[in-house]
């Protein structure tokens, strides 16, 4: 028997929400496979789905691999999954409205206050300022990973500026060109209307001192960007412009874009910009991508950002562990989602614990992300476990761990044909004057033989992800 | 619109219309290298190259003119700016700056062109003949020329691709004139030679207008009849009253969406009338290459006012 649950077959037997994938792909020879992997290449390559990476030679715009094979959620299991999904976003709000207001969840000793206010993600120049409709982070990444049948656990929350929502939208689109008669076989939810909830959502969330349409736009690095694409498709599906730092400068309360007509004011910032880099008066000075004075006007209520300035307290390693305690203490109700347990290497006994398990930890920097600095211990060498030892014990604070979570695998194209592979799934829930969440998400899929690391970074590739209606 | 929109698609413009130019002028010089001349072949292409504007960086790199050399470094260099790789991989970047404002079909125009040209550098040079080359962008070039044509907006960036592909034509024309006249045949003693018509001629070929200037002139070809096709008459594309009156229709109709007139649209106007008065014995008197830089230096101005009127911060 497999250790690890597979999405599809148990057994052989067909999973049900796979039951017509089980023809599709029979029907399909090698060679037609082939042809269909080159086309849907080809199709992305075409309308520039790539990321770009700059300065590492080779072909500056990469793709993604993307693999045909979709991965199905019945409806039962998505509308679970939705509403815990749900309840964390909002319980990751009204953490971050409480910490950078009276702290209570701090006075009542449910978290440890140093975690918060030492944080290098606490924005002190936002304290007593609370954000439109109270919400600092609207659009939450909330990566989840599945051990079996109903074992859903969150690996971690983004709250500031989640990417790869563009993949979860053409990958769809590319699906559908390829393989319309599986579109008309299966009643798949579509996702394409999360560019217009995106837009609904940040215009609900304009500053007070907006009193008209107000006009939206998403704040880029610009072009070198390697998301820069995601950037300027979503800006054209929203309908919104797409500007830089260098388009937009603050004149007294407000700020302004330059067009070819003159300043025009602009009311919502969907930044895809670190806090760090927004406003060089605030933040750093040396920053060429931000806009001057530009946190003034914030704090005063003539521009919205998103997410709001401080966001980033609430997706920290660290802070993630006290989550569940979040949703009992704000929402009063257990969460519908479990974290995956987790050991802090900066207490005495989880670091004793830890360093007498290491070869079946997963371990991570507390700030790390895109798969770097982190140890998978059942697949390193002892050499390669020690060396990383040395670097916990010289800072333990920087370090958690978590068991190896054996991550479900779901059928997907390889060079032989079709074998398991294992994924995770990153859903995008928007949160202004209301919550929402479009049915899916985008499934990243590790696609060497037994990794479990699914970043792009390292090797990941992509997946449709399919969410049947009932 | 943002200002650095329309500077993209403005220079999206300039470097398709750039990346033709330099295509033309490897013709160009390849045909006029063909015959013997008085100064060998090399001071021709060394014409050509100090015209272009890019003698001095040839010669950084290259040294001496040496067609192969000069092939490389009008197409595939990319130390050179004005170089068809070059043009062609900004104009698609700034393509892919404000894919917004563009249609899939110039993007997939655009796009093309880059993959294509990406793996044209990859073949050995020795597969590659200059000719095709040539051919080769132009093809590209007219493709993205039409599918702006066929698929944009008639808005206030459709207006500022066009003033970019004008005023770019138009300061082409001129240098490429500036070329034949100034350079290539210092001489007055070879004015009306032989030499001099098959340099004129290739001129022609070399700007796709051969056949139409012989069907709006006839007879033979001399410097006054090029002169009024190419500078003042108005049913050749590339003639700079053609130029100029497209500058100034679009930046025109930019003033009355806009509601505003500025400095660009009275340049602009002011060289029109100018080229409206003029006639080709007063440039001939005055002389085609003083006539030529002074052009020159008033699109550059009109260039600069464009830039600081709608586009925000000047770049090169």
């Amino acid at each position: 028997m497999h250790p690890y649950f597979n999405e599809m077959y148990h057994g052989t037997d067909v999973r049900s929400p796979y039951a017509r994938l089980q023809d599709w792909v029979s029907a399909m020879p090698a060679e037609l496979r082939h042809l269909k992997q080159a086309e849907a290449e080809a199709l992305f390559r075409r309308i520039g789905i790539t990321f770009a990476v700059y300065g590492e030679g080779g072909d500056p715009d990469r793709l993604i691999p993307f693999d045909m094979f979709p991965r199905v959620f019945s409806g039962a299991e998505w509308a679970r999954l939705e509403k815990g999904i749900k309840q964390r976003a909002r319980a990751l709000n009204a953490f971050l409205v409480d910490v950078y207001g009276r702290g209570e969840i701090l006075r009542a000793g449910r978290i440890p206050a140093r975690l918060v206010y030492q944080n290098e993600a606490y924005e002190k120049s936002v304290v007593g300022f609370v954000p439109p409709k109270g919400v600092y982070s609207h659009i939450v990444g909330i990566d989840l990973v599945r051990t079996g049948p109903d074992e859903f656990f969150v690996l971690e929350d983004n709250c500031r500026t989640p990417s790869g929502v563009s993949y979860m939208l053409e990958n769809r689109e590319i699906m559908m060109r390829m393989f319309p008669d599986l579109f008309r076989e299966n009643r798949i939810e579509p996702v394409d209307s999360y560019p217009e909830k995106l837009r609904r959502t940040l215009a609900s969330v304009a500053p007070t001192k907006c009193d008209r349409e107000p006009t939206v736009v998403i704040l880029t690095p610009g072009h070198y960007n390697s998301a820069y694409y995601e950037h300027s498709f979503l800006a054209d599906l929203m309908g919104v412009e797409l500007v830089e730092g260098q388009d937009l400068f603050v004149d007294g309360a407000f700020v302004y874009m330059r067009t070819t007509e003159g300043p025009r004011r602009v009311d919502v910032i969907y930044r895809r910009i670190d806090d760090a880099y927004i406003d060089p008066l605030c933040f750093r000075p040396d920053s060429m991508l931000g806009i001057p004075g530009l946190m003034d006007v914030y704090r005063s209520g003539g521009v919205s950002i998103c997410s709001a300035p401080g966001a980033g307290v609430a997706d920290d390693k660290a802070v993630y562990t006290y989550v569940p305690e979040m949703i009992r203490f704000y929402l009063g109700e257990e969460p519908i989602l479990n974290n995956v347990p987790t050991l802090q290497c900066g207490k005495q006994d989880d670091l004793r614990h830890v360093l007498d398990k290491l070869p079946e930890l997963v371990v991570k920097e507390v700030h790390g992300s895109g798969g770097y600095g982190m140890l998978v211990g059942p697949r390193c060498t002892k050499a390669e476990i020690e060396a990383f030892r040395a670097k916990i014990i010289e800072n333990p604070g920087n370090y958690i761990a978590q068991p190896t979570l054996a991550l479900s695998t779901v059928p997907t194209f390889v060079e032989e044909g079709i074998a398991p592979r294992h994924v995770d799934l990153r859903p995008y829930c928007l949160v202004g004057e209301r919550i929402e969440l479009v049915p899916g998400g985008l499934t990243r899929v590790a696609l060497k033989d037994g990794s479990l690391v699914v970043n792009s970074s390292q090797g990941g590739g992509v997946k449709d992800t399919w969410v049947l209606a009932e | 619109m943002l200002s650095r929109t329309a500077d993209n698609l403005y220079w999206i413009a300039r470097y398709m219309e750039r990346a033709d130019t330099s295509a033309r002028l490897l013709e160009v010089g390849s045909r006029i290298s063909l015959i013997p001349s008085a100064h060998g072949y090399r001071s021709e292409w060394d014409s050509l190259l100090q015209a272009s504007g890019m003698a001095e960086g040839f010669a950084k790199k290259y040294g001496d003119p040496v067609q192969r050399n000069i092939e490389s470094y009008l197409f595939f260099d990319r130390d050179n700016g004005s170089s068809v790789a070059s043009c062609i991989t900004a104009a698609r970047e700034n393509g892919r700056i404000v894919r917004t404002a563009l249609t899939a079909q110039v993007w997939d125009a655009l796009n093309v062109a880059y993959e294509e040209l990406r793996a044209l550098e990859r073949r050995p040079r020795s597969e590659l003949q200059q000719s095709r080359l040539t051919e080769w962008t132009m093809r590209h070039a007219a493709m993205v020329r039409g599918a702006i044509d066929a698929t944009l907006l008639r808005n206030d960036g459709y207006n500022f691709l066009n003033i970019g592909y004008y005023l770019e034509r138009a300061d082409n024309t001129a240098r490429l004139m500036d070329v034949k006249y100034y350079v290539l045949l210092p001489r007055v003693d070879f004015v009306g030679s032989g030499l001099d018509n098959y340099q004129w001629t290739t001129l022609l070929r070399a700007m796709g207008a051969h056949r139409a200037f012989h069907w709006a002139y006839g007879g033979d070809v001399t410097a006054a009849k090029i002169a009024d096709f190419l500078i003042l008459n108005a049913q050749s594309p590339r003639s700079l009253k053609t130029c100029v009156a497209g500058i100034a229709n679009h930046l025109g109709r930019l003033s009355k969406a806009y509601g505003q007139e500025t400095d660009a649209q009275a340049r602009a106007r002011a060289m029109l009338a100018g080229l409206e008065e003029e006639t080709v014995d007063r440039i001939i008197d005055e002389g085609l290459h003083e006539y030529l830089t002074r052009f020159i230096g008033d699109a550059a101005g009109l260039g600069l006012a464009i830039q600081n009127t709608y586009l925000g911060r000047a770049r090169m």
